[in-house]
């Protein structure tokens, strides 16, 4: 079956293997070959000596040359922040307004405040700033407590209903239905009259009393016209825009219980700069107002 | 199975045999000459060709800039989302490859490869200095430093050293503007990465062309693998006929014996061989094609008085054709086939389709990347308004006004974030990334349907280029 060929004269020796009749020769490596398998060798032993290489029973050894990757990034995260040490201070004292003038730090502030923005605030409003029921959609052109980039900024230094804080916005919705202070029926009429306001379909027979109920319990916070107070918190009860459901049973369950959302300060945890840049990014989300002269 | 033992462990390395090509002088060397001066002229001239393009814009011809991420090919200039003109080239190299593979072989590794072309030259600058192939292998065989073999050695590397420092020194300018760069590396102020990289090619140039040589293409290169699959029995290759030289013998008398063939061994094909191999032998993974064997055949036979072609560029067909008595066959035969005029098709198609591509390119571009998170935003009023990030590309050397509008359904309301004007400024030979809002107003069409599809237009007002994008709008029930 298997012949072997017949080896010439001057052919190199063979493995003296022989597959199926298929032999190799035992050709010599060139020589450059040789070396560089030699050098790798000695290479590696010096690797080895100079880099965290050979598992022990707890950790590795460290290597002479002390590397290490997780200094490599605390290192890398330093010189950033060096790098950035200029412009953040540059933020940190411009006036607010002035941050879009400056096409620069406007960009700068832009990109770090989405940043900050994902870290620390989209696990309550979202991460492409949507909000979710109770935490408010930042990218609409309705806020509780203003939208021009100041009251933004107040907002996220010192936190909403934040009782850490005595600079916190403050304001408190009674529990008109658990507390009884009102009557069910009274409920039930006030909240006809607010879907009326929106142009929600309702009862209309429950409207006129509604109305009444409204002027006397409702109206010090939302205004008499149901467009709400910004200095209290209070919603804009007439808009397209809910943060705990516009329909009738989120309404009854809001009059009956109130509503409580409460928001972290933010100026013992970011630097000024960040503070800054998040308000910023916020402002320029799509609902951000002017700032009244 | 075992079934012989070598009887004393062979050596773990086989040493390089040294190489010294004899000189030759032929049509074949002289096309190597022409395609040497071309082709090095074309490497280290180019970068110095100057092209205007306006004050804002660089004045290379050919410049690859790579922080600014721009090609500059004299009047063409590449974005980095054009990257497929590159792709494109690269078929046609692909294609041209398969193409002169298969019709004449490892042509490009005999002429036209860097490592051939630039070994060539430093054999040049070697022979230059120490003499032509006797007076190399008496200067190798001499074991004795004397001051004059130091002299030679140290000319010979010096000389090499100064053209791999032009050759990597050639390289970096195609990346910046080459007349700065030139000024700053001889004042010692340019970056770092420039002089690594030059050192690095002169470094590779000094080695491979002058140390390394043919064990680049035998060991390192895989090409001479991949055109061994390509090659078919009508690829042209350089090869001996044995059947006209077969049984070879030196001349008695200076005259040929009856009986013997054309060839007298004079070796003359193996001397001048840069490769070190014998083409008598047959073909080899080694031979690269490069010829010189057929002008050195070519001047004994004109000397013996037999006609040329002992040696010459056969193809495998040819063997049995000729042994059967048949006269050659031209050239042209082997190269116009079926295949290779495929090939030609193929690669002409490709290269007309860049051409196309090139001319309708438009200079004002615009790319939109709808906010998906979420898929729309009721406002206070009721409205419903989509976010659409839209990338504005102007190729002009000149900042631009872009106007963006909509088209599609009229209930549609277009607003840019940050200003309160339709247009923006586009800054000279760069993009530009506004945030769009599109806007429905409360109870119109696509505020209520499910997705309305739409068309963004940018237009440079200043000369009325425009450009289109579509998409969607998502209402209220999305």
């Amino acid at each position: 079956m298997s012949k072997k060929p017949e080896l010439k004269k001057g052919d190199p020796e063979t493995t003296g293997h022989s597959w199926d009749g298929i032999q190799e020769f035992n050709n010599p490596l060139p020589r450059w070959w040789l070396w560089t398998f030699y050098a790798c060798i000695v290479w590696a032993i010096g690797y080895s000596i100079a880099y965290p290489a050979w598992p022990m029973v707890n950790k590795a050894t460290a290597g002479v040359l002390g590397y290490s990757t997780r200094a490599e990034v605390a290192k890398d995260i330093a010189a950033v922040e060096a790098r950035n040490a200029g412009i953040n201070e540059q933020l940190a004292s411009v006036e607010l307004t002035q941050i879009s003038a400056d096409p620069e730090l406007q960009g700068y502030a832009q990109n770090a405040g989405g940043a900050v923005f994902r870290t620390w605030c989209a696990q309550c409003h979202g991460s492409g700033a949507a909000g979710a029921k109770g935490y408010p959609n930042l990218l609409d052109d309705d806020w509780l407590w203003g939208g021009d980039i100041e009251a933004i900024h107040e907002t996220i230094s010192y936190g909403i209903r934040n009782e850490t804080n005595p600079d916190a916005r403050y304001s408190e919705m009674p529990a008109f239905g658990r507390d009884e202070l009102l009557e069910d029926e009274q409920i039930e009429q006030v909240v006809n009259y607010v879907m009326s306001l929106s142009g929600t379909p309702n009862d209309p027979a429950l409207v006129a009393e509604g109305e009444v109920v409204f002027m006397d319990n409702c109206a010090s916070c939302h205004a008499e016209d149901g467009t709400g107070d910004r200095t209290q918190g209070a919603p804009n009860l007439t808009d397209a825009i809910w943060l705990y459901g516009g329909d009738y049973d989120a309404l009854m369950e809001t009059v009956h219980n109130a509503r409580y959302g409460v928001m972290p300060e933010w100026q013992d945890r970011l630097s000024e700069a960040e503070i800054r840049a998040v308000a910023s990014y916020v402002h320029g989300l799509g609902g951000g107002e002017a700032t009244p002269e | 199975m075992a079934d012989s033992q070598p009887e004393a462990p062979p050596s773990l390395y086989a040493a390089r045999e040294p190489i010294f090509p004899r000189r030759v002088s032929g049509k074949f060397r002289n096309l190597k000459w022409v395609i040497m001066i071309v082709t090095l002229g074309v490497y280290y001239l180019t970068p110095w060709i100057r092209w205007d393009r306006g004050p804002n814009l660089p004045d290379q011809a050919v410049l690859v800039d790579l922080a600014n991420r721009r090609f500059f090919f004299f009047w063409i200039e590449i974005w980095p989302h054009e990257f497929y003109f590159i792709a494109g080239l690269l078929i046609m190299a692909g294609l041209g490859l398969f193409l002169f593979t298969s019709a004449l072989g490892r042509v490009w590794c005999g002429y036209a490869c860097p490592q051939t072309v630039w070994t060539d030259l430093f054999i040049l600058v070697e022979r230059w200095v120490e003499g032509d192939r006797n007076a190399r292998l008496r200067l190798h065989r001499q074991k004795k430093l004397d001051f004059r073999k130091a002299r030679l050695r140290l000319t010979k590397w010096v000389l090499w050293f100064l053209i791999g420092l032009a050759t990597g020194g050639a390289w970096v300018f195609y990346f910046t503007d080459a007349p700065t760069l030139l000024r700053d590396l001889v004042t010692l102020n340019a970056h770092p990465v420039a002089y690594t990289t030059m050192l690095v090619l002169t470094m590779t140039t000094f080695i491979f062309g002058g140390f390394a040589r043919e064990q680049i293409c035998i060991y390192a290169c895989p090409w001479p693998r991949i055109q061994a699959a390509m090659m078919d029995e009508d690829t042209l290759t350089v090869g001996y006929r044995e059947w006209r030289g077969e049984p070879r013998g030196k001349l008695k008398k200076g005259k040929l014996d009856a009986n013997q063939g054309d060839c007298i061994d004079c070796m003359a094909c193996v001397n001048v061989c840069p490769m070190g191999i014998d083409i008598r032998d047959g073909q080899q993974l080694e031979c690269i094609t490069c010829a010189l064997c057929i002008d050195a055949c070519d001047d004994v036979m004109a000397k013996i008085g037999k006609p040329r072609g002992l040696i010459d560029y056969l193809a495998a067909s040819d063997e049995t054709s000729e042994r059967a008595g048949n006269e050659p066959r031209p050239v042209w035969r082997h190269i116009f086939r079926p295949r290779t005029i495929m090939y030609t098709t193929l690669w002409s198609l490709v290269g007309l389709g860049l051409v196309f591509a090139l001319f309708i390119r438009p200079d004002v571009e615009m790319n939109v990347a709808p906010v998906r998170n979420p898929t729309f935003v009721t406002l206070s009023d009721g409205s419903i308004r989509n976010t659409y990030d839209v990338r504005l590309l102007n190729k002009h050397g000149d900042d631009r006004p872009f106007r963006i509008t909509v088209a599609g359904d009229p209930a549609l309301r277009v607003q840019l974030e940050g200003t309160p004007y339709e247009s923006v400024t586009v800054p000279a030979d760069s993009n530009y990334l506004q945030r769009v809002y599109v806007i429905a107003p409360p109870d119109s069409q696509p505020a209520e349907a499910e997705r309305t599809e739409f068309r963004f237009w940018v237009e440079d007002t200043s000369n009325g280029e425009r450009a289109y994008k579509d998409t969607i709008f998502n209402g209220r029930t999305n």
